[in-house]
């Protein structure tokens, strides 16, 4: 129940759940349309990302300091930034940079910690004993001031920033696949599999994986949305992505100093970073509520 | 319980270890050498090597460490690169800032999330239920700074009611510093009331679905003392337990707020420290919000046995 570090008791692979059934993707839009309108919110942020070039018609890095500081109004929707950038192209590319940093840092969660809770849940014993311990050191630190350590020692850039948050979620993948593989391997089909020869590697991959995905879905939206609000918050504090790029995070440092006169300059960018994570986070919690009712809040 | 205290503390030694071996591998793992990088291009070789001699970084890695941590537990964290402060100094004059901003964005957190919580729970499926639900999201998907720039742009900037930043010592005006604390607070304590709301709601419900509640109601109780008396009681065990966990979140929280507010707190502290390349700083910090987390999971872990012994911890 318990664990050394940052755990905490209430979290939700320590909460008992047994494997459950995948659900088809359209039964689960059909019957519960809170994951269709989230789906929809984030596909739409998808296809933002994906068409910029067409929806923004400036350029987000030439400057024009010729334009500067100009408020919301025809041909600049959301005004002009300090250099005279469009600051409505720089929100629409800005998608461009944080929804990739997110997945990237998922994915490097979910395959670090993944493996590390796989084995440790498989293998039990000290391997478990060893590995866990490395996990409760992790989670013995807050999540962002981890990620800023380890950015204040790779230097600021947007590939530390992934490297640094993709770690702070080793140890949420590394607990909740641990929990799920601890159970999975006392049950009778998992015995059945092995009494009939199935290799370690053939038992994990075909019989217990499958098993592990829904939490894990739920997880990987979860973690999606934190790992959004790391990145913004890292470059925020200038430790993430460096000028040009335009990221929301950067953009919103550098709006907060001209709230007097042009509030756009930070809110445009924070609407943006919000609207993102809050689709994420309404997803994970629909596909909770939908793939694990027993988690249900 | 004892027993469990023992156990716990017994699996705490190694996370220590692992915990301090990461604070002190910080400064390795800087690309090149990180005396240089502290001092920068325009220091002679020989201060250079002075400064990596005073960090002990021409010894063996193994003897670098022991002599590290040999020093950290009897309190001494080394010296600040720039100012040549002592770092626990440096840390001690500026945790209590943080101390006072984390206890007021937690108390707002509690005052606000457990009336709201409770009575989205009472009213369930209402409007008052969908806001609060609806905040709840909301609160977690926010980032603090967003939510900090707007209170600027509208309770300083607009009504100009509270100074958008800075800090004056409560020995030199106490309703200075109480104005000032205002606004930071808020920004610190969104995110940890609306987790706290939304723990409040669903452990409420549960409690409410309770035999001994609809016991205290058949008996001739009024819904004012069920909730007082009996919910709320134990609706909150979960709660409290949360928002002890909260002081991970408050941690994290304070290096954005302190930044943006210029509240001169360790987070203040660890972020100029990064930019100053003060890695005695820097780590000096991380152990500190790493042991602080430690042991605040460690107090919770415990309370939850003591609120709750059906638990079982074997």
């Amino acid at each position: 129940m318990s664990a050394v570090g940052g755990a905490s008791v209430l979290e939700p692979d320590l909460i008992e759940t047994a494997a459950a059934p995948p659900v088809s993707v359209r039964r689960l839009l059909r019957t519960y349309p809170r994951v269709a309108v989230a789906a929809t919110l984030l596909l739409g942020l998808a296809l933002i990302a994906l068409l910029a070039p067409w929806i923004a018609l400036h350029d987000p890095i030439a400057t024009d300091p010729g334009h500067a500081l100009l408020g919301p109004g025809a041909g600049h929707p959301l005004g002009t930034d300090e250099l005279g950038r469009d600051l409505f192209a720089r929100v629409v590319w800005g998608s461009r940079v944080s929804l990739p940093i997110a997945f990237v840092a998922v994915a490097v969660g979910l395959v670090g910690g993944g493996s590390i809770g796989l084995l440790a849940g498989y293998r039990g014993g000290l391997t478990d004993l060893l590995l866990m311990r490395v996990v409760d050191a992790l989670l013995a630190f807050p999540a962002l001031v981890l990620a800023i350590a380890i950015v204040a020692v790779l230097g600021p850039g947007l590939r530390n920033a992934m490297i640094a948050i993709g770690i702070t979620q080793l140890p949420v993948y590394a607990r909740l696949t641990r929990g799920q593989m601890l159970q999975l391997r006392e049950l009778d089909f998992v015995a059945a599999a092995r009494a009939l020869g199935a290799s370690p590697a053939r038992l994990i991959v075909r019989h217990m994986v499958p098993n592990l995905l829904n939490p894990l879905i739920v997880q990987i939206s979860l973690s999606a949305a934190m790992a959004m609000l790391s990145e913004a918050t890292l470059s925020f504090l200038g430790l993430g992505a460096q000028p040009p790029i335009p990221d929301w995070g950067f953009m919103m440092n550098t709006g907060a100093h001209f709230l007097e006169n042009d509030p756009w300059l930070a809110v445009g960018p924070g609407l943006a970073i919000s609207l993102a994570v809050f689709g994420f986070n309404w997803l994970g919690d629909a596909l909770r509520d939908a793939l694990d009712p027993r988690l249900r809040t | 319980m004892v027993q469990y205290l023992v156990r716990r503390l017994a699996l705490m030694v190694p996370v220590a270890f692992l915990v301090s071996l990461a604070v002190f591998s910080l400064i390795h793992l800087t690309p090149g050498d990180p005396a240089q990088i502290m001092l920068g291009e325009e220091h002679s070789p020989e201060a250079v090597a002075a400064l990596r001699h005073e960090l002990g970084l021409d010894q063996p890695l193994p003897e670098q460490y022991l002599h590290w941590i040999g020093r950290a537990v009897r309190g001494d964290l080394g010296r600040s690169v720039r100012t040549n402060q002592p770092v626990v100094e440096a840390i001690g004059e500026r945790l209590p800032n943080t101390l006072e901003l984390g206890l007021a964005a937690l108390l707002w957190s509690v005052v606000v999330a457990i009336p709201l919580g409770t009575l989205a729970a009472l009213r369930r499926g209402s409007a008052v239920d969908v806001a609060a639900t609806g905040f709840t999201v909301l609160g977690v998907s926010v980032p603090n700074f967003f939510i900090g720039i707007l209170l600027i742009l509208v309770m300083s900037v607009q009504l100009r009611l509270f100074p958008p930043g800075g800090y004056t010592s409560p020995t030199e005006s106490l309703l200075d510093n109480l104005h000032r604390l205002v606004l930071p607070a808020i920004t610190l304590g969104t995110v940890t009331t609306a987790v706290n709301m939304r723990f409040t709601r669903s452990s409420m419900l549960e409690v409410l679905r309770q035999d001994y509640i609809r016991t205290a109601r058949a008996k001739g109780a009024g819904w004012g003392r069920v909730i007082m008396r009996h919910a709320l009681k134990n609706a909150l065990i979960p709660v409290v337990t949360v928002v002890g966990i909260q002081v991970g979140a408050i941690l994290e929280g304070a290096l954005v707020t302190e930044t943006l507010f210029s509240w001169p707190g360790i987070g203040k502290l660890a972020i100029d420290s990064i930019f100053g390349r003060d890695y005695p700083i820097v780590q000096g910090i991380v152990l500190t919000v790493a042991f602080s987390y430690m042991l605040a999971n460690l107090a919770v872990d415990l309370a939850y046995a003591w609120l709750n012994p059906r638990i079982s911890y074997g």
